[in-house]
């Protein structure tokens, strides 16, 4: 841990401040010489949690070794974990080595697992430096979350947002959705997993992939961040393809690593990639989604659909799931919480198939019980494919009725 | 006079003030519970004699060049609202002390209550009480009246501007909060004497019918001035559209009027009728609303012929376009819907998905043109929604109501007129009122930033908790345990039912802890009625 003396800057800040700020704040710190940590704080919550606010950042800036210093909070209603990443950003700022000097206690309800193949067909993008979004992200019930750090966040603040993602990670409750991490391309994306590994992530997005290696690369340091914290169970990987040579390469990418367990597309890059506008048909991209569909079939892992962006458009965003499912997606990325539902509803099985699935799905646990290796409906013979498409399709059924 | 009161308990356990602004007061002794006998007050007798054989009222006159409009005759031309006002009230015999009243039709967009304790202030009067339905932002013109002693008191909702004065000890008298019912009960029991009520009147004719669905200031209704223009000892309407008599409806009847005064302009229409009435579009409070009118299906209360009311919240708001799809889909029909009224409603009214709407305040102007219009929609007053003194009142058959709350605690108590730091914000409004409901279901969010809504104990309690039936959260729905029939008919619909206390130790968790109590002065000043003109709890000062 460094020690004051050892910093350039005397004073730094971080967050956000203004009237339209909320579950947030913004922190500048000022170090001093002498004295003690005089904590400065303006505080929609004063009068509920004025004195713990205040205590909190005494404590962690003792825990980062700065005992004199003057530091002005303006508090619109910041959580704990929230103010605690805003005081280390700004103290990073000023050249301290936070190390992990103070996090916020990792939560019970932030331990669960994930695993390979479960559902993936509502992926909520929150973007990485605005806590207000992910508070009550797990509420509204999709099956995973993104805690993007890439495109959401700009570059002026991705040392905020790394320590946000990371103390929300440890804090909040996402009601058992899958927990996901978009890094950033590059570099800054490698630095991104030695914030993000060591909190429970299950999935990490990487973003225009367009080389089997990138994958290697993050998924080598997952491996050794996994490892020199003890953590056994995997972090998977869903690439995320961008690019012309990223479609032409799908197949490559998709297998590049064990544990990738799902593939998916970002339009706006790739149809700028290949010269062409975004449109609402699609035809521009059909290509290049039927390419990720195919390449991660043959890979065995999920096809991903892109995010459907017009918020407004529920009509709109039932027909594109219902067209990716008919692509064979699994899965659609979304931007706001009440487009989650009507996602499920898309991709849920019709009553028709459900009831076909759930005859087959009997017959084959039918046969099984009577030992036979052949699995026969009516006069039918079913393929094995088939009873595991059927089988899918009354848990997808039974995931809806439980959501 | 002064304000170190005596306190005694309630029967909700609740320190209350036994004297308010010198009248001697009844603690709250439990709903339903306090029972008075005596007669109705009544205004003085008066004789039609005495008022001009013409049917001529107009005393005063804004001479408005190229307007519309019949001109006055026999009226003073005055050449401000001011002038004109203070001719009326020195007719009305204006003295120190007295309590002036006002309606709240014009919300935050009324140009007539100011303008009245103007005239009052040329008039040399003080120590006047101002009894209005409520007040808005836009009054706190009124604040410097306060400061120089022609107002000595506001009785009535304060929201805004007032209500932080009030809050911070600096009103000589004591806020006196009553609900929209209370207000009618505390005017009929002759608990609060009204001097003089001005009126604004949308529409006026010379007698003195007046009506809001027409004019340049429409406001749909005009319930809430009623029982002024019924029990004060002397009315004045005030209208910036005269036109000959009859005005049609006659929604204030010119007989108990006394003078008409006719201003150039009396509000501004863009904040009469706008501005409250936008959905959310919080994802969190849209669930909200969902959930509350999954809840108002799974429960059995939504059934052909049923009612509901849902204010004009945002989240109330989205909770009635929820219920729309759910009732169509099951091809259900309520017979009436209680408004606020706003486009919402009117379009089910227009769609065939409710048979009337009884409407007891306009909120845009789909409502005015819908209560102008259709005879389906009906103009009510707190008389036949709300009142205590009633031979009954609908509000008690009301299937379900949806309302906000500021903060609700673990035994379902709530609050609607401080804020968790204290201070009074907000009026009570119908509120109070429509708790007599079979089901009354609170749609809130259980934490507002780091502010937790559900806490041990209200700062002020306005809504006694075995009224309160059902908390809708975004963390899930906790039912009264009192509601051992809402419990059993929503055990197997699959909705997040939860107890209130698990909801909120989630919810301190997340917040870091309980939160910290507010230190309040023991200095009162306020008193919150309950329907029945008893004091259920006061409000003590904060700091400024």
């Amino acid at each position: 841990m460094a020690t004051p003396a050892a910093t350039t800057a005397q004073n730094a800040e971080a967050g956000r401040r203004g009237d339209d700020v909320r579950s947030d704040c913004w922190v500048r710190i000022e170090l001093s010489k002498t004295g003690d940590v005089d904590v400065r704080l303006r505080s929609k919550v004063e009068i509920m949690y004025g004195d713990a606010t205040r205590e909190l950042v005494r404590d962690e800036l003792n825990a980062f070794g700065v005992t004199s210093a003057t530091v002005e909070i303006e508090d619109a209603g910041a959580l704990p974990f929230v103010i605690m990443a805003r005081v280390e950003a700004a103290a990073r700022r000023l050249g301290i080595d936070t190390g992990s000097g103070c996090l916020p206690d990792i939560e019970p309800h932030a331990q669960y697992a994930t695993e390979r193949d479960r559902f993936r067909r509502s992926r909520l993008y929150l973007p990485g430096n605005e806590p207000k979004f992910m508070l009550n992200a797990g509420l509204h019930g999709p099956d995973g979350v993104i805690l993007d750090l890439e495109d959401s966040v700009a570059p002026a603040v991705k040392d905020e947002a790394q320590l946000m993602v990371r103390n929300a990670l440890r804090t909040l409750d996402f009601a058992g959705a899958e927990r996901m991490v978009r890094i950033n391309q590059g570099a800054r994306g490698l630095e991104d997993l030695d914030f993000i590994i060591p909190h429970n992530v299950h999935v990490v997005l990487i973003p225009k992939v367009e080389d089997p290696a990138l994958v290697q690369a993050v998924d080598a340091r997952i491996k050794s961040l996994l490892a020199s914290n003890g953590i056994e169970q995997p972090v998977y990987l869903m690439p995320i393809v961008e690019s012309a040579l990223g479609a032409l390469r799908a197949y490559e990418i998709a297998t590049a690593s064990p544990n990738i367990c799902a593939l998916t597309i970002g339009l706006e890059d790739y149809t700028a990639d290949i010269g062409t506008q975004r449109t609402d048909e699609g035809r521009e991209s059909f290509w290049a989604r039927c390419q990720v569909v195919n390449a991660a079939r043959a890979a065995g892992v999920q096809p991903i659909d892109t995010v459907y962006s017009d918020i407004s458009n529920m009509d709109g965003l039932r027909e594109s799931v219902l067209e990716a499912k008919s692509l064979g997606f699994d899965g659609k990325g979304c931007i706001h919480p009440r487009q989650i539902q009507v996602i499920h509803e898309a991709f849920a099985p019709a009553a028709a198939e459900l009831e076909k699935a759930r005859k087959i799905v009997a017959a084959f646990e039918e046969a099984q019980a009577k030992g036979l290796a052949a699995v026969s409906l009516g006069s039918k013979m079913i393929d094995p494919p088939v009873v595991k498409r059927a089988q899918r399709v009354v848990r997808l059924a039974e995931a809806l009725g439980s959501a | 006079m002064s304000q170190k009161v005596e306190l005694v308990k309630n029967a909700a356990g609740r320190l209350v003030p036994t004297m308010v602004n010198g009248r001697e007061q009844t603690p709250f002794q439990g709903v339903g519970k306090y029972t008075p006998t005596a007669a109705k007050t009544a205004p003085p007798v008066p004789t039609c004699n005495d008022y001009p054989r013409d049917g001529n009222k107009v005393v005063s006159y804004v001479r408005h060049e190229g307007k519309g409009g019949i001109v006055p005759t026999q009226a003073t031309a005055c050449d401000s609202p001011i002038a004109a006002l203070k001719v009326a009230l020195k007719n009305a015999g204006i003295r120190d002390g007295m309590r002036i009243s006002s309606h709240h039709h014009f919300r935050n967009g009324d140009k007539v209550a100011n303008a009245v304790f103007q005239a009052a202030t040329e008039l040399g009067v003080k120590d006047l009480i101002w009894f209005p339905s409520a007040c808005f932002p836009c009054h706190a013109p009124l604040i410097d009246l306060l400061e120089s002693g022609v107002i000595h008191h506001v009785e009535g909702s304060m929201n805004g501007p007032i209500g932080n004065y009030c809050s911070t000890g600096k009103m000589r008298g004591l806020g006196v909060l009553r609900s929209h019912g209370g207000r009618w009960q505390a005017v009929q029991d002759g608990d609060v004497h009204i001097d003089i009520a001005v009126l604004a009147a949308p529409t006026c004719d010379p007698f003195g019918n007046a009506n809001g669905v027409n004019g340049p200031s429409a406001c749909g209704g005009l319930g809430f001035g009623l029982v002024d223009s019924i029990y004060a000892d002397h009315v004045i309407a005030v209208t910036d559209n005269l036109v000959p008599f009859p005005c049609v409806p006659w929604q204030i009847q010119g007989n108990n009027i006394d003078q008409v005064v006719v201003l150039d302009e009396i509000g501004d229409p863009s904040k009469i009728v706008s501005g409250t009435t936008q959905l959310t579009r919080s994802p969190d409070r849209q669930m909200i609303a969902e959930l509350a009118a999954k809840f108002v299906r799974a429960a059995g209360i939504m059934q052909d012929g049923f009612s509901f009311q849902a204010g004009a919240g945002g989240t109330a708001l989205s909770f009635a376009i929820y219920l729309k799809e759910y009732m169509k889909e099951a091809g259900i029909k309520a017979r009436f819907i209680r408004g606020g009224s706003t486009k919402y409603l009117v379009g089910m009214l227009e769609e065939g998905l409710t048979e009337f709407i009884l409407d007891g305040q306009t909120f845009d102007l789909d409502g005015v043109r819908s209560m102008r219009d259709n005879p389906h929609h009906i103009h009510t007053s707190p008389f036949t929604s709300y009142n205590w003194h009633g031979k009954g009142c609908f509000a008690t058959f009301v299937d379900c109501v949806v309302l906000g709350a500021t903060e609700v605690d673990v035994n379902f108590n709530a609050n609607v007129v401080t804020h968790s730091d204290g201070k009074l914000l907000h009026g009570i409004g119908g509120w109070q009122n429509c708790l007599a409901s079979p089901c009354t279901i609170l749609p809130i969010p259980a934490v507002r930033d780091r502010i937790p809504v559900i806490v041990d104990e209200v700062t002020t309690l306005v809504g006694p908790g075995e009224l309160i039936d059902v908390i809708v959260c975004e963390r899930g729905i906790a039912i009264n345990p009192k509601r051992q029939d809402l419990i059993d008919a929503t055990k197997d619909s699959g909705l997040p039912i939860r107890k209130i206390e698990e909801i909120k130790a989630e919810v301190d968790r997340m917040c870091g802890g309980p939160p910290t109590k507010p230190q309040l002065q023991e200095k009162v000043v306020a008193a919150i009625k309950w329907v029945d003109g008893t004091v259920i709890d006061c409000v003590r000062a904060v700091d400024a």
